[in-house]
């Protein structure tokens, strides 16, 4: 009675009382309402928004690259096209998720250009490089599993276009996770080099793979206002544990190896116990000095200022065209 | 960073997905003008055969209507769709905006 | 573990000079869209706006489509077992019969833009008239590549218009491209005993025929693009019979390298 009576509060109440906004603006949160772009919403809420949607946007763009680097070398033209149909959707996804941050008041060119400048975070598992053509299974069965996992919960986050644009994303990504485990399946049943490159490229991305969950957050109070606000569903480690209960027994019907000898099912827990995690390469990576941090965003910046004239000639042959409807000299 | 030349602007995509249904939002994109709009919708948002037909509107030319009652004091009423700055005209005079 | 057991295939497939026309006319267009995507997935990830990305990668995954019908045709035609797959990566550059301008590096974007419009002109006129070929499978096959054609067409004359009639820079850009890339249409009227043949049996389009609506196509739209008509110039190569330029052997070492490398794979 008393929250719904705090929607009703008139503009004025807004100005006077800031402490009655948010208590309204949560009230609506706590009963599953979706924000949409007009609505009123704390600064706090809208900046944490923006910087969580900007780093999956950025995520997916660069994500394009260590996959991209296999399209032209896909090993049979059905794995060639399948590649770059996934790699295609990535950069749908990033158009998704910027498209999502733009109803928050940013620009799609501003975030880029953050990007560009190193200001602002992708994640970490895109630093890594992609070696053989078993890291594309990998990538599709680990690192999109992964994100999987992460974006089911999100599609129920508060935020209006960031949940549907999670419910779109969603519904293509099924389709990533299965071509990388068939890779990965192929390889497995295959020569002895193809299970041996399968293996090797399981060892290098399993422990960057869970590192993408980032660090346990259950003490965070960043993470409390998140979950609060439901920008964020599941804790880190919650995640990070269904991630494993999941896959472990994947890898097993593979016959690979997960490189964790202290991996191990707890029949009391049902959940797989694990080793520890080497939580100062996850902090390298973020600094900025994991394996291919600056080639990656050479990459992003080369593709931005190469193509730089054709941007601009676009836009100047629409206002030429425009003049020219108008009848104005340009 | 202010050089409206170079940006594409944001146009808003709708798709009807089959005949006998209604046109839905479904997102938005950059494009320069509406031809490249309408091809960038069909590449980004009908991948999997998810329509029949297309409308692309610039963003700036939607007209919102509000969600609250009465937002007279911070927004003018029947604002622009989103709380895009480059939708409000500041002076240039106007620093720091 | 029976690897011991196989025997590992021969590497290199060749096209023997008993081929028929119909197989070399086919190889010449599957060989035409599995380069040319080659080239086109070279882009991906890489384009001035993430939007480009998206198409440019849909114009590759139309024509890895297209090869892919082609080269399986292909492989019904030859008789000999293999599959698409053994002809996209075990035939070495004398037996692949590509259109010289596919295999052209994709240089800047407009030059890209300048490559993809050419060849698109050509192929609307080509897939056009196959769509009436006598034979069942090419009809289907132009008949649904036409389909594909006419966005692919669409997408490159609006952007020969915009960097044609945009900036300066963008202007100079795409008519160097175009003055570097015009000899390569020659190729196109070029007619063989492979062409007469197919010709006579009502399978292939005279490509005589295509020459003028190709001509005034790129004409109105050079017009519309501000650019100027390059003169004709005569091509001393020849993609169709296996004579590439030079980037064309590094681009199939490429292509080619995880098959190579390790032969008798699935993957």
């Amino acid at each position: 009675m008393y929250t719904q009576g705090l929607d009703q509060l008139g503009p004025e109440h807004l100005l006077k009382d800031p402490a009655a906004a948010d208590a309204a603006f949560q009230a609506r949160v706590d009963r599953e309402d979706k924000i949409e772009p007009k609505d009123w919403m704390p600064e706090p809420y809208r900046q944490t928004l923006i910087r969580q949607i900007a780093q999956h946007a950025h995520s997916e763009i660069v994500g394009m690259l260590p996959e991209g680097n296999w399209i032209t070398r896909a090993p049979s033209l059905r794995r060639k096209a399948v590649l770059i149909a996934k790699v295609q959707d990535e950069g749908g996804h990033g158009m998704y998720l910027y498209s999502a941050a733009e109803t928050l008041g940013v620009e799609r060119a501003a975030l880029i250009d953050q990007l560009l400048a190193g200001r602002a975070k992708y994640s970490s598992i895109f630093n890594y490089p992609t070696p053989s053509w078993a890291d594309i299974g990998a990538i599709g069965w680990l690192v999109d599993g992964a994100a999987i996992m992460n974006q089911i919960p999100l599609c129920r986050c508060s935020y209006g276009p960031y949940a549907r644009a999670m419910v779109r994303i969603c519904k293509e990504e099924s389709f990533h996770q299965r071509q990388g485990y068939e890779i990965m399946l192929t390889l497995a049943r295959g020569t002895p080099a193809q299970r041996q490159m399968a293996q090797d490229s399981l060892n290098r991305w399993w422990w960057p793979v869970l590192m993408m969950f980032g660090p346990s957050d259950v003490a965070s109070k960043h993470t409390a206002q998140s979950m609060r606000w439901k920008i964020k569903r599941v804790t880190n480690d919650e995640l990070r544990q269904k991630f494993i209960d999941i896959t472990a027994p994947q890898a097993e019907y593979l016959g690979l190896t997960i490189p964790d000898p202290e991996l191990k099912f707890d029949p009391q827990t049902q959940h797989y116990r694990h080793g520890p995690i080497d939580w100062s390469e996850f902090e390298r990576v973020l600094a900025g000095h994991g394996p291919l941090n600056r080639e990656r965003m050479a990459a992003r910046r080369a593709a931005h200022e190469a193509g730089a004239w054709v941007r601009d000639a676009a836009a100047t042959h629409a206002a030429k065209q425009a003049a020219r409807q108008t009848g104005v000299a340009a | 960073m202010n050089q409206p030349q170079r940006d594409w602007p944001l146009w808003e995509v709708f798709v009807r997905a089959r005949s006998g249904l209604e046109h839905k939002h479904v997102g938005s994109l950059h494009a320069a003008d509406a031809a490249m709009a309408i091809d960038h919708a069909r590449d980004v948002y009908t991948r999997r055969q998810e329509g029949v037909s297309l409308w692309v509107v610039r963003s700036a030319d939607i007209v919102a209507s509000d969600p609250g009652e009465a937002d007279a004091l911070f927004e003018p009423a029947r604002d622009k769709v989103y709380r895009h700055p480059t939708f409000y005209t500041i002076p240039e005079e106007v620093k720091n905006l | 573990m029976s690897a011991a057991a196989q025997p590992v295939p021969p590497a290199t497939i060749t096209i023997g000079r008993d081929a028929t026309p119909l197989l070399r006319y086919v190889l010449r267009l599957g060989d035409t869209s599995l380069i040319l995507g080659q080239r086109l997935g070279e882009w991906v990830g890489h384009a001035p706006a993430i939007e480009e990305d998206m198409a440019l990668a849909n114009l590759a995954l139309d024509c890895v489509g297209q090869a892919r019908l082609l080269l399986s045709y292909a492989t019904e035609i030859d008789g000999r077992g293999f599959t698409e797959d053994d002809l996209a990566f075990r035939r070495d550059e004398g037996d692949i019969f590509n259109l010289l301008l596919a295999e052209q590096a994709n240089g800047d974007f407009g030059r890209t833009i300048v490559r993809q419009f050419l060849l698109d002109s050509y192929f609307i006129e080509l897939f056009g008239g196959l769509a009436h070929s006598k034979d069942a499978r090419l009809a289907a096959i132009g008949a649904k590549s036409e389909k594909e054609l006419r966005y692919h067409l669409r997408y490159s004359e609006n952007w020969l218009t915009r960097l044609g009639d945009g900036t300066d820079e963008s202007h100079a850009r795409v008519q160097k491209s175009l003055d570097e890339l015009w000899r390569f249409t020659a190729e196109f009227w070029v007619k063989d005993e492979v062409d007469t043949a197919l010709v006579a049996q009502g399978i292939a389009p005279d490509a005589t025929a295509l020459e003028a609506p190709f001509r005034r196509r790129v004409a109105q739209c050079l017009s519309t693009a501000t650019l100027r008509q390059p003169a004709d110039a005569p091509i001393a190569l020849s993609g169709r019979t296996g004579r590439h330029t030079e980037p064309f052997g590094r681009l199939l070492a490429e292509m080619q390298f995880m098959q190579r490398a390790y032969p008798g794979a699935q993957w």
